[in-house]
């Protein structure tokens, strides 16, 4: 394998199906060895790129070298170097333990004398030493998931694609699954991970946004929600929610407004200038006012900023 | 046996002692909570937690091993049907017809739960604005993306005018701003008295419902409004933001008062006895290591934080 710094090198990539641009000219580069966050809602054209990365689908246009080769150029030498997991297809269920981790190093033709030391490492690894003939069904979530990894990577490919790999997982199952990847990231492994779950994207160095086939925000996840929010988020507890959410739409200096749960969340140019005006506005408007604070924003609320934005721009274009 | 009164509060759903056991694993273990009339209840926990048992029990589809359960006023162990008409309950997986139109969906549901004409008419408009759908009418069902599916489910469900709607994990696969329709949709129908019970696998979505059961394993952890789960929590926490997360926990292994280090991407996350204490004593620590960082802050806790911290000593036994 070629030495270099970048993982993946993507340039102007492109992907048209007939009239519709999917991916739209999008650049990016992930570093050996660092976990990278691809984020994006359906339908934004996150599939199709990583389709390309793993030289399953011819670009139109640009260029996307992973892990040294060109991926129109060699798909198939892109193949052999990239390991993937979906949380969803990994494994065959019926089977045991080590039966998916033979078929896997059959499929990614593992060569037979290195077989019994790449499957010990594999379960070293997972954690599953010991558990080799248990049937795959009967393991818990946690389990299968790094046993899903442990064959993703019996082939120790410098690059892994994660497809949503701990959704619905419970939370020390993911975290312990996310240790997992930063030792392999540790030793030099490039992770690239594709989600739309933010409590994933949060265990990543840095995020690419895309959306409408393009990337929208980049960044580590601290930076993204210093400067990717098209403002400040201010927690306003109020009485009839529904009616305060109505009024507040066309209340100046509120870029939007949304219940959650027992409270709104306002996204305003200035929290501080903001929170005064604002409960007067409601009071007003007859609508008592408690508690109103700066929050942190989460990955989510970047998230639907961004995304709204560039829906707005596309209207008054 | 008749639903206990409860100070005089209405309670649209109330579930005691409730009881299932598949071949080899119990999955819903002595489960007993109660959601008042027009909240949102939301039934948190990981895969696995006894959810979607629960939730089937609650719609009558499934008989319970032992225990009670009332859906809108109906004993729903002894009279599965009877709270039928009150009641909507969206699967996972809801029956939608591929080859029929978004309209045509709706007429299929209509007719039938026998709502016919004008009801029909009026009551689909309002619900396909509320949700963002009123173009997509002539729409095949099977040209819809993940999160219109999920709308259109949500609005065939509710063409009757249930009182009590039971949601299972209607967002799963639904990107952010589809679920932040979805969850608008929801706060307008409890604005007209409907209650909803709905469960999510996402414990950051617990924080939109008015209370929440977190749920594992088959039994309820905690049951309680978001803010006060949070404030249950006896711990601090901290977040240690730096370039190099990996060398930060490294040298807070090991360090007093800390009970949890959870690597970020840009970051350690650190449940600790007492921030005050702690925050000047970490950032000596670091400082004299050399590790590079920004800050260390205290944050709020999330609800994870409670789960993690309640269930660590069981779970960390069989990892």
């Amino acid at each position: 394998m070629p030495e270099q710094a970048s993982s993946v090198v993507v340039e102007n990539l492109v992907k048209r199906f007939g009239d519709f641009v999917a991916v739209d000219r999008i650049q990016l580069e992930v570093r050996k060895g660092e976990v990278f966050g691809f984020l994006g809602p359906n339908g934004a054209g996150k599939s199709t790129t990583i389709r390309m990365l793993c030289g399953l689908l011819k670009p139109s246009a640009g260029r996307a070298v992973v892990a040294g080769y060109d991926v129109a150029r060699s798909p198939e030498a892109v193949r052999q170097n990239i390991g993937y997991m979906s949380q969803k297809f990994s494994l065959y269920n019926d089977l045991k333990v080590i039966e998916n981790l033979r078929l896997f190093a059959g499929l990614y033709s593992v060569p037979a004398r290195e077989l019994p030391s790449r499957i010990a490492w594999a379960l070293e690894m997972a954690n599953l030493k010991g558990r080799e003939n248990l049937i795959t069904r009967t393991l818990p979530g946690g389990w299968k998931q790094r046993l899903a990894l442990g064959c993703a990577v019996l082939h120790r490919p410098p690059i892994i694609f994660l497809d949503e790999p701990t959704s619905g997982v419970d939370p020390i199952s993911r975290r312990q699954f996310w240790d997992l990847i930063h030792h392999m990231a540790e030793q030099g492994v490039t992770v690239f991970v594709t989600t739309h779950y933010m409590e994933e994207a949060e265990y990543c160095n840095r995020l690419a946004l895309i959306f409408r086939g393009r990337i929208v925000a980049l960044g580590t996840p601290a930076e993204l929600k210093r400067d990717s929010m098209r403002g400040e988020l201010l927690l306003v507890e109020c009485e009839s929610l529904g009616a305060a959410v109505e009024a507040l739409q066309s209340a100046p200096q509120v870029t939007d407004a949304a219940v959650f749960g027992n409270a709104l969340h306002l996204v305003v140019p200035d929290a501080a200038a903001a929170g005064p005006r604002v409960r007067q506005y409601l009071a007003e408007r007859g609508i008592a006012v408690g508690r109103i604070e700066k929050i942190r924003a989460t990955l989510e609320d970047v998230f639907v900023s961004v995304t709204t934005a560039r829906d707005e721009e596309a209207f008054e274009a | 046996m008749t639903e206990p009164m409860r100070n005089g509060q209405e309670s649209a759903i109330v579930v005691v002692g409730l009881t299932k056991s598949f071949p080899g694993v119990r999955a819903v273990d002595g489960l007993s909570f109660e959601v008042r009339g027009g909240e949102i209840f939301g039934l948190v926990g990981p895969d696995g937690a006894g959810k979607t048992t629960t939730l089937r029990m609650l719609a009558g589809i499934m008989k319970a091993d032992a225990g009670d359960a009332w859906v809108a006023g109906c004993d729903v162990v002894r009279d599965p049907e009877g709270a039928k008409h009150a009641l909507s309950y969206m699967p996972q997986r809801f029956g939608l017809y591929d080859d029929l139109t978004v309209d045509e969906n709706i007429r299929f549901y209509a007719d039938l739960f026998g709502v016919d004409g004008g009801e029909r008419q009026a009551r689909s408009t309002q619900l396909l604005k509320a949700a963002a759908m009123s173009e997509f009418r002539g729409r095949m069902a099977s040209k819809l993306s993940g999160g219109m599916k999920q709308k259109l489910g949500l609005v065939c469900a509710l063409i009757h005018r249930p009182r009590v709607i039971l949601l299972d994990e209607p967002t799963t696969g639904v990107d952010p701003v589809s679920r932040r329709d979805f969850w608008r949709i929801l706060y307008e129908l409890v604005a007209e008295g409907v209650t909803i019970l709905t469960s999510t696998a996402y414990l950051d979505e617990a924080e939109r419902c008015h209370r929440v059961a977190l749920v594992h394993q088959g039994r309820l952890l905690f049951c309680d409004t978001p803010a006060n789960l949070k404030a249950k929590l006896s711990k601090d926490v901290l977040s240690v933001t730096s370039g190099e997360p990996r060398s930060v926990r490294s040298q807070l292994e090991g360090a007093e008062g800390i009970s949890s280090l959870v690597l970020t991407g840009d970051g350690v996350h650190v449940v600790v006895d007492d921030a005050a204490r702690r925050i000047p004593e970490l950032e000596t620590r670091l400082k004299s290591a050399g590790v590079p960082f920004d800050a260390v802050q205290r944050v709020a806790p999330t609800i994870e934080d409670l789960f993690v911290d309640a269930v660590a000593g069981g779970a960390a036994g069989n990892a």
